[in-house]
């Protein structure tokens, strides 16, 4: 059979796990690195009762959601303007939203320090200029962590609504011109409802991969900016509470899936694989 | 009032074509300051310029454990290559070419590591070794990496292989070709801008992936990476703007080089069969 390998791969590296990790929700936490698989439901009722954890849960979903939507608005734009423009290499500016993708995330993620820190481009700027005396405190905070978040997933949102402009038959909006709409009633009632879907799919994808990110809030947050994705990692691997990160895990899986499912729900999947993978 | 309205237009025009600068300049500015840092002369990893120099070059050239890890990233994202786009375009022929039963159940499933956080999928792994009992291993990260880039290539390979027409192949079986050799003669070559895209996406996956990779890497393993993440939690110095930019170089020159190979080559071969394209 020719699906065998990623079949046996799906397996044992994604269903298994998960499986194996929905379980262990269940298991008794003894000390450090140590637990029995006496059942329990301490773990899930430590979570649904400590409001620690919900807090968590919420603020991520915040930042999830500011991010998807000021990619969604500020990306929009460009994938409008690559789309309509006459300009003759319109590929180079395709290629220059790809370019990105391939450069290191965590470099990316940390460049942002030599534009916010105290030695940053912004702040020497200004210092120099002598409209400020002392450097703004500009990193580690929750807007460093957004507009980190921001910077590598802007990409995904304009080819996600590139993709969708590009599959709109363009005589449709000659069509409402000619009709006598102004251009931006074509753009308000042909373009826009038409793009809808790659919008969709990418303030998806957006909140999806912001909600559980670990890197940015890492780099570029304080203590106090951490999210789900950063406690889990605590949990695990700094107090080795593994049936607490695993019910932590599935929590964030559980959440996460409940708005994807709306999302097929309505939209289908298409949209998303066509985003993906170009 | 219409050219009221014409106005109207061009300034929601060139409001968009604003907004697109400015969104370009906010994903460069930061590469392009990091690059510029990277040949500071300065103690310090930030601005103000004091002076051109390459000493932090030399500094990372000497520096035993950036090399190790860029060693370490460099054999597993050429082994998860290798072995993902195998995996990757075998399993899209299926999907393409064939019917079987649980075919939907299996393409959404090959999407779904693309989908999940990676801070789920890393602590899942972990939690089925140790519910086993087993070490964290090198084949352990590989594999993993695998099952994060095996949805792209599957895609890229897909999205290919539905714009190649089935009549090539059905014309190779009926001359008596074996499906495999219809496969290696007709499919695969037609194929090779979508294996050589999806294995240049994987290496960058792979080479790039860092969340995961936390979890997964055997004690006392770092890729590149987690290297720089642990060098972050130190200071920000210029050797780590030097090592940024050596990285964007590697990343960023590979598939630019690649896809410039692949076009002239494919200009080549247009030019040798001039009506392949109208068919």
């Amino acid at each position: 059979m020719l699906v065998a390998p990623v079949l046996v791969l799906l397996i044992f590296f994604l269903v298994l796990p998960i499986a194996v990790m929905a379980a262990y929700t269940f298991f008794t936490f003894v000390t450090a690195g140590v637990e029995t698989s006496a059942l329990t439901t301490a773990n899930w009722h430590e979570f649904l009762t400590d409001s620690y954890y919900s807090g968590f849960l919420l603020k991520t979903l915040r930042v999830g959601a500011i991010t998807a939507t000021l990619c969604g608005v500020l990306g929009y734009f460009p994938a409008y303007f690559i789309w309509a423009t006459t300009f003759k290499h319109k590929w180079l500016l395709l290629l220059l939203l790809i370019v990105p993708f391939w450069i290191s995330f965590t470099i990316r993620t940390f460049s942002w320090i030599n534009i916010l820190g105290e030695q940053g481009v912004i702040n020497v700027a200004l210092l120099k200029l002598g409209i400020i005396n002392e450097p703004l405190p500009m990193l580690y905070n929750e807007g460093a962590v957004i507009l980190g978040m921001l910077h590598f997933l802007l990409p995904y949102m304009i080819l996600n609504v590139y993709v969708s402009l590009e599959s709109i038959d363009r005589t449709l909006i000659a069509a409402a011109r000619s009709m006598g709409c102004t251009s931006a009633q074509a753009f308000r009632e042909v373009t826009l409802p038409l793009s809808l879907p790659g919008l969709a799919a990418g303030l998806l994808l957006c909140f999806v991969l912001a909600a559980g990110s670990y890197v940015t809030p890492q780099l570029l947050g304080s203590g106090r900016d951490a999210l789900f994705g950063n406690l889990i990692y605590d949990t695990i691997m700094g107090e080795l509470n593994w049936p607490m990160g695993a019910t932590l895990s599935i929590v964030l899986f559980v959440v996460l899936g409940f708005f994807a499912a709306i999302y097929t729900r309505y939209m289908g999947m298409s949209q998303i694989v066509k985003g993906l993978g170009g | 009032m219409k050219l009221g309205r014409r106005q109207e237009g061009r300034w929601a025009w060139r409001l968009t074509g604003f907004v697109t600068l400015c969104v370009y300049i906010f994903m460069f500015a930061p590469i392009v300051a990091t690059v510029i840092l990277s040949f500071n002369a300065s103690m310090f990893g930030g601005f103000p310029m004091t002076g051109f120099s390459l000493q932090w070059y030399g500094k990372l050239m000497a520096n035993e454990q950036v090399l190790t890890a860029f060693r370490t990233s460099l054999w597993i994202a050429l082994v998860t290559s290798a072995v993902t786009t195998a995996i990757g375009v075998v399993t899209a022929f299926a999907l393409v070419r064939f019917e079987f039963p649980g075919k939907q159940a299996l393409s959404t499933l090959v999407i779904l590591p693309a989908l999940v956080p990676e801070t789920i999928l890393g602590v899942g792994l972990l939690v089925l070794i140790k519910a086993i009992d087993q070490p964290r291993t090198m084949l352990l990260l590989v594999l993993g990496h695998i099952l994060l880039a095996v949805p792209y290539v599957v895609l890229i390979t897909q999205a290919r292989m539905v714009g190649i027409r089935r009549v090539y192949e059905e014309a190779a079986l009926s001359l008596g070709a074996s499906r495999f050799s219809s496969f290696r003669e007709i499919t695969l070559p037609l194929l090779i801008p979508a294996v050589v895209g999806g294995a240049l996406l994987a290496f960058t996956i792979s080479f790039d992936n860092t969340s995961a990779s936390l979890f997964w890497r055997p004690a006392g393993v770092e890729t590149m990476p987690t290297q720089i993440l642990s060098m972050l939690k130190i200071s920000i110095s210029p050797e780590i703007n030097a090592l940024g930019t050596v990285m964007i170089l590697v990343t960023v020159g590979i598939p630019l080089v690649g896809g410039l190979i692949l076009q002239s080559l494919t200009r080549l071969k247009r030019r040798d069969q001039p009506k392949e394209e109208t068919l």
